[in-house]
C-alpha cells in the first residue's frame, strides 16, 4: 500500500491505481463489455427489442425452472409474473415471509410519467430528468425504457388494489420529488413502498397457491452454482443456501437465476436499511465472475434522524416527501448556533431574518426539492462550517411555515404518521419545534454489472433492482427505486429471461447431485468452518461497527486521495482484526443470529474494499461521489467527462488478487449532456 | 446529555418447539434512554456473547415500524404497554431506573416459538395464499384513472391496508383469533372496485383457512384492537362478518 505521507498534494491516483487495475488484460477480447442496447433511436429500441426478442411457449416454459432470490418490490414482483406466464420459480427470502422485504420500508411515493396534472410532464422528461440527476452516468437506454414503462406499473398496482392517494373527485393525487419541476410521484400515505409489496406480494401469493411459486422463507444464499454447458459456457444452474431455522446446507437447481437482493448499504454499519439488508449474493455472484459495478456510487439521503448514540443500530429515514412542504435551515449567526447545541437558546427563538434557508438560498430554482446528494452535501457542509444543531450534526427540516400556509390539519393529513414516527424517535413534537435532520446512508446506485437485457457477465444470472447498477448513475431520484424494482419484475426481465432460455428449451431438469453442487457445498461449509474456528474474542456487531466509522469517515460523502488511500488500509486491518479475533458462538448446524451477522460481515468487507478501490479508480466528482479535490469554486461537483464518462467493471481475479478494471463507455445520443443546474 | 438506566430483565429462553422453556433473568447496566428496546436487547446480547453465552434470539428487520417481524410481548402487552407502535418503536424512557421488564414471545397455538422470542408465523402467509388478492395478470390492467374511487373509500381501505401482519392482535387475543388481521385484509379488497368481482369468494376461502389453521374465534373483546401497532379498527371485523354471511348466503 502506498505510504499516505507520499500522497500530500498528489491529485492524480492514476499511479495508485496501477495497483489495481490491470489496464493490459483489461484489453483481452473476453474481457469486451458488450451491453447489448438495442438498434434505433432511443424511443423505439424497446419497442423493437420487444418485436424481435426471442420467447417461449406456453408448452416449453412450464419445463423450465427459474429461482428468483429476494422478495422485494423486484424480487416479487418478478416471481410472480414469471409464474403468471407459467415457469417454475423458487422464490428465496432470507425473512420469516416474503412481505417483510425492506422495501416495505420506501416511505414517500413512486414516480410515473402519466402527466395526469397537465403539468408538461412526459416519458422524455422522466427520463431527462432520472439522467441528469444521475449526473450523466446511467445507461441512456435503460433509463428511457424504465421512464417508458412506468406508466404501466400505475396501471398494474391500481388493478392489484393498491389504495393510493386520491383527489376528491377520485382520480389519483400526485406529488412532487426532489430533482423534477412536475408532480409525478404517486404514493400512499407516508407508506407508498408497504402498499407496493403486499400488492406484489398479494400476486405473488396467487401464484404460490396455483403451485407456480414455490416460496422457501428464512433461507439466505451462500454461493451460486456454474455448470458448464456442452460447449463449455459456464451458466448459473442453482444456488447454495443456508436454511436459517436448522443450520441446514441446502441445494437448488434451474434452468436460470434472478438475484433481486438490494443493495450494500449497511457496509457503513449505520444506514436506513433494515438489519438483515445484505451485500451477500453481490459478492458470490462477483467470485464467481460478475462484475461489480459504479460501486463508489452510495446514497447519503439528508433527511434523516440524527445519530444519538453507540448503542445505536440504524438511522431512521425521514421522506423526501417532507421537503415538499418543509424548509430546510441552520443559524445565520455562529453564535446562535453554539447557543443551541448549549440548550441555551431554542430553534423557535431565531426569527426569520436570523435562519439560513441554505438549499432556498444556493439552488433558487429547486430549493428545498434539489436532489439528495446535493441536499445531504449542502447539510454537511453547513456543519463543518460550525452552523450545525444538535449535536453540531443536524440541520432543522421546519414545517412552522407549512402550517401558517395550509393550517395544522391539512399538514396533519399529509405527513400525520411521519411527524408520530419522528416523535416516538426523538421525543420532540415537529408541530411545536422543527425537526432535527442528518444524512445517512440510504441506498446504493452501484451494484452487479447487467446488460440490456439484466443479465449479468455470467450467462444465465440475472440480476434486478437495487442489486443491479443501471438506471440511477452517479445518484438516484426521490421515488425511483420503487419505479425500477417494479420496472425490472413487472415488465423487463419477464421479457428479456425469455430471450436467454428460448435455447434452454431442450435443457431437462437440473439435478443438485452433480460434482459442481457438492463442490459449491464444500465450499460453503468451509467457508462456515472457518469462521467457527477462529474463537476470538470480538462479535460480528463489534467489528461490522469498526468498518462502518471507517468507510463513513473516510469514504462517506465526502471522499478525497487521501482519504480513500487510508480507507484501504483501514479496511485491511478491519479485515485482520476480522480473520484474526472473531468470535461465533453456538453451532453452525443450527439456528444461529450471529453466524448469519458473521458471514455478511465477510462479505461486507469485500464490498468496503471495493467501494475504496472505485472511489479511488474515479478522479472526479460526480453526483454522490465527491472527490473533495474535484469541485467548482462554488462548491459543486466537478465531472471529467473526457475520462471518466464509463461505467466501471470490476472483475474479480482471487481472494488477495487485484481486481481487473474494465469500462463499459457511456453514449449519449438522445441527451445532451451538460453541467448539472439546479440553481436557475 | 441522554440519561442513562438500569434494567433487569425476565426472559423466555426456549431451545425448540418441542422444548418446555422457561424464564431467565438478566441484568442490562448504563442503557441511554434515547436507545429502542431492540438496542437494549443488541447490548444484553452483546454482553452475553462476550460472556461466551448464546444470545436471545428474537425477529427483528427494518426497526422503523413497518416490516413487521418484531414481536415481544413485553410485560403483558404486544409490542409493549406504548400503544400504536411496534416493538422496535419503543424506547427506553419509556421505562424507569431498575425496572424488570418481562419478555415474552407470541403465545398461540397458531404460531409455535421456534426459539426463544422468535415464532413461526407461516400461518399468516398460508391465510393471504388462500385469497388475499385480486385474480389478474400483469400486463392487462386498464388506465389507473379509468375508474374514479371516491377519496373517503380510498382512505379507508389504505387503513385497513395498513396492517403489517405481526400478528400481535393473534397475541392479544385470548382466544388467538385472526379475525382483525384477515378483516383487514378482506376490508381493503371489499372497499375497492378492484376487489369486487371476487368479493364473496376470498372472504370464504380466507375465512376457512383461518379455522383451519388453528386460530380460534372472535368472542369481541376488542383486544385486538387496543394493541394493533397500526390502530386497525374492530370495524373491519364487523365487515368481515357481513362479508362472510353474504358470501355464505350465495352458496
Amino acid at each position: 500500500m502506498a505510504d499516505i505521507k507520499n500522497l500530500e498534494g498528489m491529485i492524480d491516483s492514476t499511479p495508485i491505481m496501477k495497483d489495481y487495475a490491470d489496464i493490459e488484460s483489461a484489453n483481452l477480447p473476453e474481457n469486451q463489455i458488450d451491453s447489448k442496447i438495442p438498434e434505433g433511436p432511443i424511443a423505439d429500441k424497446w419497442t423493437n427489442y420487444k418485436a424481435h426478442q426471442k420467447l417461449v411457449n406456453p408448452a416449453n416454459k412450464r419445463n423450465l425452472d427459474i429461482i428468483v432470490v429476494g422478495t422485494g418490490l423486484a424480487g416479487a414482483s418478478a416471481a410472480s409474473t414469471l409464474g403468471e406466464l407459467g415457469f417454475n420459480v423458487l422464490n428465496f427470502c432470507i425473512q420469516d415471509s416474503p412481505r417483510r422485504a425492506h422495501s416495505i420500508a420506501a416511505q414517500g411515493g413512486i414516480n410515473a410519467a402519466k402527466a395526469y396534472q397537465n403539468d408538461g410532464d412526459s416519458v422524455y422528461r422522466l427520463f431527462y430528468d432520472t439522467v441528469k440527476g444521475g449526473d450523466f452516468r446511467s445507461r441512456e437506454a435503460n433509463v428511457y425504457r424504465l421512464a417508458e414503462v412506468s406508466n404501466n406499473i400505475i396501471d398494474q398496482c391500481v388493478a392489484q388494489g393498491v389504495p393510493f392517494a386520491r383527489e376528491y373527485g377520485g382520480l389519483l393525487a400526485n406529488r412532487s420529488f426532489g430533482g423534477a419541476q412536475v408532480s409525478r410521484t404517486f404514493y400512499a400515505k407516508g407508506q407508498t413502498g408497504q402498499q407496493l409489496l403486499l400488492g406484489a406480494y398479494s400476486s405473488l401469493n396467487r401464484q404460490i397457491q396455483k403451485g407456480t411459486v414455490k416460496s422457501y422463507n428464512r433461507r439466505e444464499m451462500l454461493d451460486v452454482v456454474l455448470i458448464e454447458d456442452e460447449n463449455g459456457v459456464k451458466r448459473a444452474r442453482g444456488i447454495i443456501v443456508r436454511n436459517l431455522v436448522t443450520g441446514e446446507i441446502e441445494r437448488y437447481a434451474a434452468h436460470a437465476v434472478v438475484l433481486a437482493t438490494g443493495g450494500y448499504g449497511r457496509t457503513f454499519f449505520l444506514s436506513t436499511n433494515a438489519m438483515g439488508c445484505n451485500g451477500s449474493a453481490a459478492v458470490q455472484a462477483f467470485k464467481k465472475g460478475a462484475y461489480l459495478s459504479n460501486i463508489a456510487f452510495t446514497q447519503i439521503h439528508p433527511t434523516c434522524i440524527p445519530v444519538h448514540g453507540e448503542d445505536q443500530s440504524k438511522l431512521t429515514l425521514m421522506s423526501e416527501s417532507l421537503r415538499n412542504d418543509g424548509r430546510i435551515w441552520v443559524p445565520k449567526k455562529k453564535e446562535d448556533a453554539e447557543a443551541i447545541r448549549a440548550g441555551k437558546l431554542k430553534p423557535t427563538d431565531i426569527p426569520d431574518e436570523d435562519r439560513d434557508f441554505y438549499l432556498e438560498r444556493r439552488y433558487p430554482a429547486f430549493g428545498n426539492l434539489c436532489p439528495r446528494d446535493i441536499a445531504s452535501r449542502a447539510a454537511k457542509e453547513r456543519c463543518d462550517a460550525g452552523y450545525g444543531v444538535g449535536t453540531g450534526n443536524a440541520v432543522y427540516l421546519d414545517f412552522k411555515y407549512a402550517i401558517e400556509r395550509l393550517g395544522e390539519d391539512v399538514v396533519r393529513d399529509r405527513y400525520g404518521n411521519l411527524f408520530d414516527m419522528y416523535e416516538m424517535i426523538s421525543d420532540d413534537n415537529p408541530y411545536k419545534t422543527p425537526m432535527q435532520i442528518f444524512p445517512a446512508s440510504h441506498y446504493t446506485m452501484g451494484g452487479i454489472w447487467v446488460d440490456y437485457e439484466l443479465q449479468t457477465s455470467i450467462k444465465g444470472l440475472f440480476a434486478i433492482g437495487e442489486c443491479n447498477f443501471s438506471d440511477h448513475g452517479a445518484n438516484r431520484l426521490g421515488a425511483s427505486a420503487l419505479m425500477q424494482g417494479l420496472a425490472d419484475g413487472y415488465f423487463v426481465l419477464p421479457y428479456t429471461i425469455q430471450n436467454y432460455l428460448s435455447d434452454q428449451i431442450k435443457v431437462p431438469h437440473f439435478q443438485t447431485n452433480t460434482k459442481e453442487f457438492a463442490e459449491a457445498e464444500a465450499g460453503v461449509k468451509a467457508r462456515i468452518e472457518k469462521l467457527m474456528n477462529i474463537k476470538g474474542t470480538k462479535s460480528p456487531d463489534e467489528i461490522h461497527k469498526q468498518l462502518g466509522r471507517v468507510m463513513w469517515d473516510l469514504v462517506g460523502m465526502g471522499r478525497t486521495l487521501k482519504s480513500i488511500v487510508k480507507a484501504l488500509d483501514e479496511v485491511e486491518k478491519v479485515t485482520k482484526v476480522f480473520y484474526s479475533d472473531l468470535k461465533v458462538v453456538g453451532s453452525a448446524n443450527d439456528l444461529n443470529t450471529e453466524l448469519e451477522k458473521a458471514l455478511r460481515l465477510e462479505d461486507f468487507l469485500v464490498m468496503a474494499k471495493m467501494m475504496a478501490i472505485d472511489a479511488l479508480n474515479r478522479n472526479e466528482s460526480c453526483g454522490a461521489h465527491f472527490r473533495e479535490e474535484y469541485q467548482t469554486p462554488d462548491g459543486e461537483a466537478l465531472r471529467n467527462d473526457e475520462d471518466y464518462m464509463y461505467v466501471s467493471c470490476w472483475k474479480y481475479t482471487g481472494a488477495n488478487e487485484k481486481p481487473v478494471l474494465l469500462k463499459e463507455p457511456l453514449k449519449y445520443e438522445a441527451i445532451k449532456v451538460q453541467v448539472r443546474n439546479y440553481k436557475s | 446529555m441522554e440519561n442513562t438506566i438500569n434494567v433487569n430483565l425476565k426472559i423466555w429462553r426456549q431451545r425448540s418447539p418441542k422444548d418446555k422453556g422457561q424464564f431467565k433473568t438478566y441484568r442490562v447496566e448504563n442503557v441511554s434512554t434515547g436507545s429502542s428496546f431492540l438496542e437494549m436487547l443488541d447490548m444484553l446480547n452483546q454482553q452475553l456473547v462476550v460472556a461466551g453465552e448464546e444470545p436471545v434470539v428474537f425477529d427483528n428487520d427494518c426497526r422503523e415500524g413497518i416490516c413487521g417481524m418484531c414481536s415481544l410481548y413485553i410485560n403483558g402487552h404486544p409490542h409493549g404497554p406504548v400503544q400504536g407502535i411496534t416493538t422496535c418503536q419503543l424506547h427506553m424512557r419509556k421505562f424507569n431506573n431498575e425496572d424488570t421488564i418481562t419478555i415474552e414471545p407470541w403465545r398461540s397455538a397458531a404460531f409455535p416459538v421456534i426459539r426463544d422470542l422468535m415464532v413461526d408465523r407461516n400461518a399468516f402467509d398460508k391465510i393471504q395464499q388462500a385469497g388475499g388478492y385480486v385474480s389478474f395478470n400483469c400486463g392487462g390492467a386498464p388506465d389507473a384513472n379509468a375508474t374514479p374511487i371516491s377519496k373517503v373509500v380510498a382512505d379507508e381501505a389504505m387503513d385497513s391496508a395498513t396492517c403489517i401482519g405481526c400478528g400481535a392482535c393473534v397475541a392479544a387475543c385470548k382466544n388467538g383469533s385472526a379475525m382483525l388481521f384477515v378483516s383487514a385484509k378482506v376490508s381493503q379488497f371489499a372497499l375497492l372496485p378492484q376487489g369486487q368481482v371476487e368479493r364473496a369468494r376470498r372472504a370464504r376461502a380466507m375465512v376457512m383457512k383461518m379455522d383451519e389453521l388453528g386460530f380460534g374465534n372472535c368472542t369481541n373483546t376488542g383486544a385486538c384492537e387496543a394493541e394493533c401497532p397500526k390502530n386497525i379498527s374492530i370495524s373491519n371485523i364487523a365487515r368481515l362478518n357481513r362479508e362472510f354471511i353474504k358470501a355464505k348466503f350465495q352458496d
